[in-house]
């Protein structure tokens, strides 16, 4: 008896840590090294210094996504909302506005849109998959009458330069403070928080989450207005670090960013899923991408990989779930004699 | 409920599941290493070649993106000229045309030290962080096709003026000054396509001659699908329109496809920018009368001996200088870092057959 409690000690520290989140970590570290042995400029401040730059919104976009998709509801919206909210930014700089007006204002957008995408799903009842491919195309369609066929890049130098610049010469761009702060938030949010738990209760099932008292309206209207929060950052990150804003900035982000957050370990029928999991996985794809054209593999070779990549994260616990499976049969069968 | 019995598991089974998982993600991650070790063996076999014989140049052309024919045309002249002048050649670039997808790519160039890269931008304003972070490091830059305001030169085939007012000729042509026309371009944002439209509008105001009354302006996104749904649509929406210029070689060759199959073949005119052996089969079938382009393999030809130039120091892309270009001549510098390849070609069905090699 003594053992099994020791056991159960142990084990309490264990369940704090996923080991699939630790398994993809090794793996992120796995190819950060082979990346530094085959290219021997991949591992410098410059390679440090883009990869987080062209990371920045995905990884945004990833936490609000997490939380959605755990929550068994899903935004496909998300890159639409950041091309509506740059093109806002760059009509309003194109008219001469003051460039803290035209921030708010594309941060301001985001969040109406995700506020509305949350009205949909969450007060009318639409699934979310059919409402947000439906603003998809809507906000995208907006966009493109905010903005017309205009590139603007007209940006206050100190507002270009603060979002590219870097933290000495450590090469780490200055906006990942802000990021990290983003991600603490969510951990907190999502792992410590009854309301986080409250969501993992809402992707297993709607009905037993209402019953033991989740909000469910509640939390699936708010999901979608932070989700729109963040594409409005997003949106206002885009246009500063490009230095452009056009009715087609992120067009197509939504995807890599749901694949980023199922390869994460998030299950896409809700339920499961961590913080952790999701960033290790952005900065895994994104050090791939990278790694991959700093050695000038085609892109068409890349995309084959990452989509390989999702699949084999997707399908691999559930191959080792029946292994397991087996092996407890056969241990428990082994263990019966003795008991 | 899986939470609970996992809970219950004894941790070394937990430590196993994990190793497990680690080793399948490993498995597939040596796919990729063996892939990839595979292009890494290769390209130093290259390198060392290369720089045996002295320092070769690199030179990396950055199209809009992968897969479009013309892009094809385009960097096969640069790959010819790179050969020619022992430099080491590279394509790299996306496959969508977005304003931020060249932006990684020539990150990596910086990285990798590339002497010369040469461009075609998506975005005037996207690219120039990038670009000029390159020319801090000492590359030269020279864009082609569409233009950044961040580079040493600017190659262009033709005048924009001249691109815009040939298109509106031959329109003219075939169906005189009158009647309603629509414009069928690339994207939204393609620098070069909304410079020629800008000219053909200004034309269409100032001119006397010209009365048509442009009632749309569509994108087809230079994707073959969607240009040929927008031609389509154009038609439905549109019953008395007369002509169609569609300024983008996928944009022409779609609208032809659906013209030539639709009651409106030889009904509605239709003319822009056209790869001859695409659209032989238009002009023999009626459908298209006459179109026009250059040859698009020479403004890859030219950036390559240009880079070169600008890499040895023979030119530093001020007005006014001059340097050789193999089989096309001698080139002048002109206002503002530009140069211009040559005129117009026009294509009808006289003269479709000489120009097969314009091509992929």
């Amino acid at each position: 008896m003594t053992a099994l409690s020791s056991e159960i000690g142990a084990s309490k520290i264990w369940q704090r840590i996923n080991l699939r989140d630790v398994a993809m970590l090794g793996v992120l570290l796995i190819v950060i090294v082979i990346n530094s042995f085959a290219r021997d400029n991949f591992a410098s401040t410059t390679t440090v210094g883009y990869l987080l730059l062209d990371v920045i919104p995905i990884m945004m976009l990833a936490l609000p996504m997490a939380f959605i998709i755990i929550s068994a509801e899903i935004d496909l919206s998300v890159a639409s909302i950041v091309g509506i909210s740059a093109a806002t930014i760059g009509a309003l700089v194109l008219r001469e506005e003051n460039m803290v007006v035209a921030a708010v204002s594309g941060v301001g957008v985001g969040v109406l849109a995700g506020a509305f995408n949350g009205f949909l799903v969450a007060y009318l009842g639409l699934p979310s998959l059919a409402a947000t491919i439906g603003t998809l195309a809507l906000y995208r369609g907006l966009a493109l009458v905010i903005i017309g066929d205009a590139s603007v890049g007209s940006f206050p130098e100190t507002w270009t330069s603060f979002v590219q610049g870097k933290l000495g010469a450590t090469g780490i761009p200055t906006v990942t403070i802000a990021v990290l702060f983003f991600i603490a938030l969510a951990v907190m949010l999502l792992h410590y928080s009854p309301f986080g738990r409250g969501l993992f209760a809402l992707g297993h099932s709607q009905e037993a989450a209402r019953f033991v008292g989740v909000k469910v309206q509640h939390a699936k209207f708010w999901l979608f207005v932070a989700s729109g929060l963040v594409a409005g950052l997003v949106g206002l990150y885009w246009a500063l670090r490009y230095g452009s804003a056009r009715s087609d900035s992120a067009a197509g982000l939504e995807l890599t960013v749901i694949a980023a957050v199922l390869l994460g370990g998030v299950s896409i029928f809700g339920g499961r899923g961590s913080i952790p999991g999701v960033v290790v996985a952005v900065l895994l794809v994104a050090t791939i991408t990278y790694g991959f054209r700093l050695q000038r593999i085609s892109d068409v070779v890349l995309v084959i990989i990452t989509g390989a990549l999702l699949i084999a994260s997707v399908t691999a616990p559930n191959y080792y779930q029946k292994i397991r499976e087996r092996w407890r049969f056969i241990s428990r069968a082994k263990d019966s004699p003795a008991s | 409920m899986s939470v609970l019995t996992t809970d219950q598991r004894a941790p070394w089974r937990r430590l196993l599941s994990a190793v497990a998982l680690g080793a399948t993600a490993a498995v597939v991650l040596a796919g990729c290493a063996a892939g990839s070790t595979e292009e890494a063996d290769s390209a130093p076999a290259e390198d060392t070649e290369t720089t045996a014989s002295a320092e070769a140049l690199s030179i990396t052309f950055i199209p809009k993106n992968l897969n479009n024919p013309y892009t094809g045309v385009q960097l096969k002249g640069g790959k010819e000229a790179a050969e020619e002048l022992g430099m080491t050649y590279l394509e790299v670039g996306a496959l969508d045309a977005a304003a931020d997808s060249q932006v990684p790519f020539i990150q990596t160039e910086v990285q990798n030290g590339t002497d010369i890269i040469v461009l075609a931008a998506n975005d005037p304003n996207a690219v120039c962080s990038a670009l000029d972070e390159a020319r801090a490091g000492g590359a030269k830059v020279i864009t082609f096709d569409s233009d950044a305001d961040c580079r040493d030169l600017f190659i262009n085939q033709v005048e924009e003026e001249e691109v815009a007012l040939g298109q509106l000729r031959q329109l003219f042509d075939q169906i005189g000054g009158t009647g309603e026309i629509a414009i069928l371009s690339a994207t939204a944002n393609a620098p070069n396509q909304n410079a020629w439209i800008a000219a053909m509008r200004a034309e269409i105001e100032a001119n006397a001659d010209y009365e048509w009354e442009i009632v749309a302006e569509v994108y087809g996104d230079d994707e073959d699908a969607k240009s040929f749904q927008e031609a389509q649509g154009l038609l439905q929406a549109y019953p008395n329109l007369k002509g169609i210029i569609s300024p983008t070689t996928v944009g022409i060759a779609a609208t032809a496809r659906y013209l030539s199959t639709s009651e409106y073949k030889g009904q509605v005119a239709l003319v822009g920018l056209g790869l001859p052996p695409q659209m032989k089969e238009f002009i023999k079938d009626g459908t298209v009368t006459a179109f026009a382009l250059w040859d698009p393999s020479e403004v890859g030809f030219l950036a390559g001996y240009a880079g070169k130039a600008l890499a040895d120091g023979t030119i530093t892309g001020a007005e006014g200088e001059t340097f050789e270009a193999g089989k096309l001549g001698t080139f002048t510098i002109g206002e503002n870092g530009r140069i211009i390849v040559g005129p117009l070609l026009e294509f009808n069905a006289d003269n479709i057959d000489d120009y097969d090699y314009i091509s992929f």
